[in-house]
């Protein structure tokens, strides 16, 4: 029989902070195997995070909105500054860049049906633009990343914006590798490979190197499609101010920033916990590098798109408080479409795992028949439910992001400002910028 | 009859556009391009492009269907991730010249620099110079052929490419490995050097270089 955590405190044993059991194990798995842990999903220690931050809501020195009767707008519109045909989307949630590859045909065909069913965007990924995406996807960004797999002028055409990814939270400077279960037969032709090699992502663009080298490979992208989309840079959350200032200087559109909360597909867990930064610590760099150069929430200006972690309403709403313009969501997404399901335990636990633990993407054995390209595993997803459930899913984002907002008074979710949070961490007070819950304390203010 | 397009006086925009109408058929020619970048990209038609002068960057970026000359220099970029046609450079080409390219014929007459046919799909390069280092960098498929000298790091984690040089490597990258000329390669290497106008060239004058197909499964003895 198993001790309880009492029996043990009771016989005065003690298990290490430092040491603990997930560190006991994961040195002996590596003393076992001699390589390093690869899997997916993002960051899973604890960071300061959005539940860090509160809302104050109004009362006598602030006006509220009647709940579910008053206005309170959702749209959103991203891209106007240089673009002949911005993206008008519906609400300012949006669908991150996921890879056909590193997920299934279905999912991202589920992804597709539930972004267009709620009037927003869902984003390609690392292995080109599938049919079934862009035939179910309204508003569908195109990711230019540094293989360029499946990159082809047509799609590049097909597409309604183009996000050049310079890097993702879950590891801002590293490539990626899709392992050779995942490389099927359709995944390898789309990108040019044999089938069922593991397949690495390079980490840099090969025909550029810096950002003014960006500024002239953006003027290529808009040259070539004639200016008629917007054009988007991701960064991975690490040196956001000056990340965020150079890809403004280089001429993009929107800036997408991905917290160090943001999932991948498959990186080694060293890269996912120990390189980049918190969401809620990129944001406000990312803003006053937007503010500096006079283009946050102006007319003709840049707008911001934040990632990672991002849950429910409360976790969208303070993104745009803190000042982004829309936000993506990953991990989310694919929990909406039955990732991580208690009802596959079995299946879970037959691999090792168990329903809230699951990140083996890599491994493509996916149960939820969302991150495999194993033709059997995959007809676990039905993409017309699995679309209703992602559009479900933004809905109750969406209303729950305006039930805050209604609450600060706001007439739009995008009216919601920092001057509407309080942290309830110094930690999270530092990083948001935000005064710490109670008093009028920011610490490290003025010394970025 | 061609149509002329003047750099000087006429802004880019207006030259791709006008090389992007639908329907486009003839030949065209640009003049004065005094290194202006991406020039001629995004061309979709079976069309004769010439460009009097050096170009900037990205000179003829995705090129689908079109034969591009340019008649000079070509800066970082050139014919990039190019899906049919051909692009022919007759000086120097700058660096990833041909990087992403899968498919059609670029022809540089001179040398090229550093990650020639960097992250090749499908794209034939000749190169009647020599090329750069890390060329070939991650090459997938299609074929690379260098008349001079290759430098540092050819191939490096190169998978399906081939590749041929006439004279020295510098040095070879990661998994890449001289390879036996089979009668298939040396008929496939006699047919680009043939498209490229150099059929003069001895095939058994030239050395294979492929993957060794080491790296295809990730283990920790094939980290660096």
């Amino acid at each position: 029989m198993t001790a309880t955590p009492e029996d043990r405190a009771r016989r005065g044993l003690r298990e290490s902070a430092t040491f603990d059991r997930t560190t006991i194990a994961a040195i002996q798995r590596a003393a076992e195997t001699g390589i390093y842990d690869i899997r997916g999903w993002g960051a899973k220690r604890a960071l300061p995070h959005f539940d860090d931050l509160l809302f104050l809501g109004a009362s006598m020195s602030r006006y509220p909105l009647e709940g579910y009767r008053e206005k309170c707008g959702t749209d959103v519109v991203l891209g106007a500054r240089n673009a002949r045909f911005p993206l008008h989307l519906d609400i300012p949630v949006t669908i991150a860049g996921m890879s056909f590859g590193a997920l299934s045909g279905r999912a991202k065909e589920a992804l597709g049906r539930g972004a267009s069913e709620t009037g927003t965007s869902t984003t390609t990924g690392d292995g080109g633009m599938t049919p079934e995406e862009r035939g179910h996807s309204k508003h569908l960004v195109y990711q230019y990343l540094p293989n360029r797999y499946g990159m082809n002028p047509d799609d590049l055409r097909r597409a309604d914006a183009i996000e050049i990814v310079l890097g993702q939270g879950a590891k801002p400077g590293g490539g990626g590798m899709l392992l050779g279960q995942k490389v099927s037969e359709r995944v390898a032709g789309m990108r040019d490979l044999p089938q069922g090699i593991d397949q690495r992502s390079a980490s840099r663009h090969p025909d550029w190197t810096g950002p003014d080298d960006l500024t002239i490979k953006i003027a290529e992208l808009r040259e070539i499609t004639d200016w008629e989309k917007p054009v988007y840079v991701k960064v991975g959350a690490s040196r956001t101010y000056y990340d965020v200032k150079l890809a403004v200087h280089a001429g993009a559109d929107v800036v997408v920033v991905d917290g160090m909360q943001g999932g991948t597909a498959a990186t080694q867990e060293v890269f996912i916990e120990h390189v980049g930064i918190p969401t809620i610590a990129a944001i406000p760099q990312a803003v006053q590098a937007l503010q500096e150069l006079g283009v946050h929430k102006q007319p003709g200006g840049v707008q911001l798109i934040v990632s990672g972690g991002i849950r429910n309403g409360a976790d969208v709403a303070k993104c745009l408080a803190l000042g982004a313009d829309a936000v993506a969501i990953g991990t989310a997404a694919l929990i909406a479409l039955g990732d991580n399901d208690p009802k596959y335990a079995a299946a879970y636990e037959a691999l090792g795992s168990a329903p809230g633990f699951y990140d083996q993407y890599q491994a493509g054995q996916d149960p939820a028949g969302i991150t495999t390209q194993d033709p059997e595993l995959q007809k676990a997803l039905d993409p017309v439910a699995g679309g209703r459930r992602v559009a479900n899913f933004l809905r109750v984002l969406t209303m729950e992001a305006q039930t805050v907002a209604r609450a600060c008074g706001k007439a739009h979710v995008t009216h919601l400002e920092p001057e509407d949070l309080v942290a309830l961490s110094i930690e999270a007070a530092a990083m948001a910028r935000v005064p710490l819950a109670g008093t009028g304390w920011i610490p490290g203010q003025g010394t970025w | 009859m061609s149509t002329t397009f003047d750099l000087a006086t006429t802004p880019l925009r207006e030259v791709n556009a006008a090389l992007h109408v639908e329907g486009l058929a003839g030949e065209y020619v640009v003049e004065n391009p005094r290194g202006a970048h991406n020039v001629a990209v995004g061309l979709d038609a079976p069309v004769t492009v010439t460009i009097r002068g050096h170009v900037g960057y990205y000179a003829a970026g995705m090129n689908q269907r079109a034969d591009v000359t340019i008649e000079g220099n070509a800066g970082t970029g050139v014919a990039e991730n190019m899906m049919s046609g051909t692009v022919h450079v007759t000086g120097n080409a700058s660096q990833s010249a041909g990087a992403t390219g899968r498919g059609g014929l670029l022809v540089v007459d001179g040398d090229a620099a550093a990650r020639c046919g960097i992250s090749l799909k499908g794209l034939d390069i000749v190169v009647g110079g020599s090329i750069g280092h890390m060329s070939a960098f991650m090459a997938q498929r299609g074929r690379l052929v260098v008349r001079g000298d290759a430098g540092d790091a050819l191939g490096d984690s190169i998978y399906e490419a081939r590749l041929y040089v006439r004279g020295s490597v510098r040095s070879l990258g990661a998994d890449c490995v001289a390879k036996e000329m089979r009668p298939e390669h040396r008929e496939e290497l006699a047919g680009l050097l043939k498209a490229a106008c150099y059929e003069d060239d001895d095939p058994a004058d030239y050395t294979r270089y492929g993957s060794a197909r080491t790296l295809y499964h990730f283990h920790s003895d094939n980290t660096y």
